[in-house]
């Protein structure tokens, strides 16, 4: 056991500090995550990103990257250092995140040097078309059809939880291609103009009273036939390679540590008959709780990380984190709303709301991660069969 | 960054765990059940040359130099194996308590012969945590009196170590005054007794009034111990369950394959993963004093062993009821582990009394 990163990574780590510092005030304002426009002072941050090897660092040069090898304690300490500085990172989400790894293991030259290089610059948002509303749980099971006419294919169907689908001006999809094929063998990656007409992209207002999401409708909406990634009929393996890294972003412990942190300053702050929340015993004991679920989340995600680095296999402990993680945050928010007790429920916009009301959307929208990008249920399933070698459900 | 056990600490697991198969499997627990001795003294001499039991001495004084982690890892195995040995009070609390305030000669005299397995010492460490209905301690004139319970693995004992307020005390098993009595708990792998002592003589340990701060860190790297004993249960139990699961058969077809048993066993192995990453850290945070664990040893092992606790006994009552009927009966092994978590459970600081110690250090509210 050391915990310590060794020099060179401190030596790199001192050097990304004074690289902050110095540069911070050329930061956009963004709040950290994905980006949602297009935006001049986005674009040039992120270039200063990619010079210093700061942002699509393991992107080869030839596709607008710094072309270093993948080094996972480097993306720690990147992650690390730029929340510290409150400092916005590189631009992130499904572009970057998902479909850039998924062209460099199955695209052609042509999608390559065509896509990534706008995309990891911050010029190109990318939305993902994988849900449809008959094709949850069992996604292979989707009917978003894609008929073959000459060098075309022809889309139809309608896909859902589309989180970027407003901003974005392509999006990759999964679509059944070959309806001869066997369920799994029938669907292709496609990359699909959002401008195309017949496209319908169409809000999603949630539980959490915000539409983070969309619903895209589709109507003989033409793609060429050159925008399919890999082989017709590949698709749902190609889409496999990437689903898992959707996962291990949802329920990450850096999330779980600041809203335990937050939690912390909600309960110092809020007064109750005069004195701090935080002196009621009660609160004390459920927060030692949750706080131990937070520290071993943190501990789990540096052996998850040092067993990457080995390249060894983590075995069951590897598929536990989106269940813990997720619960963990859903139960960190609703502990910050009894917390507030009835001041919890206030509504964002109300004068009296503490925190804007933050604590009430985090709560409802990490129930909804709790459900999306693979239900709990379904993650029991992965963790009985593939961690404990139970007996498969049918599929 | 090296989050994990290294090969040598994986050595060692696996030395433990043979040892436990081939010396001490449940079938020797069962015998030792009716035994009011309850210890196998030649199974825990056997033991310390494997040098575990000596984890905790220094190499000066015949022991093996290691650290709280290795200690973990043996727990583990130890929780692992329900192994009916006395690891909690030779091999940890009073190597621990004798190494920090000993004097030589009582270093000398004690260390390497715990070290090799051929004394046995035992702590009266329960009313440094809370003390119930009548129970405590008092000196005068170096003569003390009072009563303590659930002291650990006292058959055989050669000593006990007896704290007393900021002062630390050892008496001789054979002293005048002193009574042992046995108080049989649920858990059949561990002897736990009373002391009663009637104005008994005892030699002091450490200057008098400084015991304080070596007290406090023994009962934290007890409370880790237990934290991995707990968790060496937990896995044994999911371990079982799983097996089990997969030999069942009704409707059929092996339970393994309906839903509702697989998501208990995977809620369980849920539990027990960041749990068992959190109880490594914990032990870190004893063996390296770095800025590397901002919450501090005496904070983690409170937060490892009340979640720990709360993780073994949700374990343990999911994996009986995945072996349904059968996991309720003698028979059946695994209650072994059921019980042997409970103790674990409420031994040195409940999850409830440790959570308020842990936002007590943490002065949450001050």
């Amino acid at each position: 056991m050391d915990l310590r990163y060794g020099p060179e990574y401190e030596a790199f780590r001192t050097e990304l500090r004074r690289f902050l510092e110095a540069h911070r005030a050329r930061a956009p304002k963004a709040r950290l995550g994905e980006v949602l426009s297009i935006d001049p002072q986005i674009a040039a941050w992120q270039q200063l990103l990619i010079e210093h090897g700061y942002a699509a660092r393991t992107i080869p040069e030839a596709y607008g990257g710094g072309g270093h090898a993948p080094d996972p304690l480097i993306s720690v300490i990147l992650s690390e250092e730029f929340r510290r500085a409150g400092v916005p990172a590189g631009v992130s989400g499904q572009g970057p995140d998902m479909l850039v790894p998924t062209l460099l293991e199955h695209g052609s030259e042509a999608q390559k040097r065509r896509y990534i290089p706008p995309t990891v610059r911050g010029e190109m948002i990318w939305c993902q078309g994988y849900s449809e509303p008959g094709a949850g749980s069992d996604l292979a099971s989707l009917t978003t059809s894609g008929r073959v006419e000459g060098d075309t294919l022809v889309v139809n169907g309608q896909k859902i939880w589309t989180s970027t689908a407003h901003a974005a001006q392509m999006m990759f999809a999964l679509v059944r291609t070959e309806p001869e094929a066997k369920k799994h063998a029938g669907i292709s990656y496609v990359l699909i103009p959002m401008d195309a007409p017949g496209i319908d992209v169409r809000p999603l207002r949630t539980m959490t009273g915000h539409a983070e999401f969309n619903e895209v409708f589709f109507d003989d909406v033409r793609v060429p036939l050159a925008n399919v990634v890999g082989r017709r009929g590949e698709g749902w393996k190609i889409a496999n390679t990437t689903l898992r890294h959707e996962r291990d972003m949802l329920g990450s412990a850096a999330t779980s540590e600041g809203l335990f942190q937050g939690l912390l300053r909600t309960l110092e702050q809020e007064q109750v008959d005069g004195r701090p929340a935080i002196e009621d015993p009660a609160l004390q004991a459920r927060l030692a709780a949750l706080q131990a679920r937070t520290v071993a989340m943190r501990c789990h995600a540096m052996r998850l990380l040092t067993a990457r680095v080995r390249g060894e296999s983590a075995g069951v402990a590897s598929l536990v984190t989106k269940l813990n993680g997720c619960q963990l945050n859903h139960d960190l928010a609703g502990f910050a709303i009894d917390g507030m007790g009835e001041a919890g429920t206030l509504y964002r916009g109300a004068e009296r709301a503490r925190d804007g009301g933050r604590w009430l959307f985090h709560w409802m929208f990490q129930l909804g991660l709790i459900i999306g990008g693979g239900t709990a249920q379904i993650q029991k399933n992965i963790i009985a069969e593939r961690g404990l070698g139970m007996p498969r459900e049918p599929r | 960054m090296n989050f994990g056990l290294s090969e040598e600490q994986g050595l060692l697991d696996e030395t433990v765990r043979r040892f436990l198969v081939e010396r001490l499997p449940v079938s020797r627990l069962r015998e030792l059940r009716e035994d009011a001795g309850g210890i196998d003294s030649d199974a825990w001499k056997a033991f310390a040359a494997l040098g575990a039991v000596g984890c905790l001495i220094d190499e000066a004084h015949g022991g093996s130099g290691l650290g709280v982690l290795d200690a973990v890892v043996i727990a583990t195995a130890l929780g692992h194996g329900a192994a009916p040995l006395p690891f909690l009070s030779s091999a940890v609390l009073a190597p621990l308590l004798l190494g920090a305030l000993g004097s030589s000669a009582q270093q000398k005299h004690w260390l390497p012969r715990l070290a090799a397995g051929e004394t046995r010492v035992s702590v009266a460490a329960s009313e440094l945590v809370e003390r119930r209905q009548d129970a405590g301690l008092g000196e005068a004139g170096g003569r003390l009196a009072g009563t303590a319970l659930f002291v650990p693995d006292a058959p055989g004992a050669e000593a006990y170590l007896v704290p007393v307020g900021d002062d630390l005390w050892l008496v001789p098993t054979d002293a005048a005054g002193l009574e042992v009595r046995a108080l049989p708990t649920l858990d059949a792998s561990r002897r736990l007794a009373e002391l009663r002592l009637l104005q008994v003589r005892g030699e002091r340990v450490g200057a008098p009034g400084g015991a304080g701060p070596a007290l406090e860190r023994a009962l934290d790297v007890a409370r880790v111990i237990l934290a991995a004993d707990a968790l060496g249960c937990s896995d044994r139990a999911l371990e079982l369950a799983v097996a089990y699961a997969q030999e069942r058969r009704q409707f059929d077809r092996p339970i393994a394959s309906f839903q509702a048993v697989k998501h208990l066993c995977a809620e369980m192995a849920a539990a027990v993963e960041p749990a068992r990453a959190l109880l490594w850290y914990a032990a870190h945070a004893f063996d390296e004093s770095g800025a590397s664990t901002p919450e501090g040893p005496a904070v983690l092992a409170a937060l490892a062993k009340s979640h720990l606790s709360d993780v073994a006994t949700f374990v343990l009552r999911t994996a009986t009821e995945v072996h349904g009927g059968i996991g309720f009966t003698d028979e059946c092994d695994l209650h072994f582990w059921f019980h042997r978590a409970a103790l674990d459970r409420q031994w040195l600081g409940g999850p409830d009394k440790l959570r308020a110690r842990a936002a007590a250090l943490q002065r949450w509210g001050a």
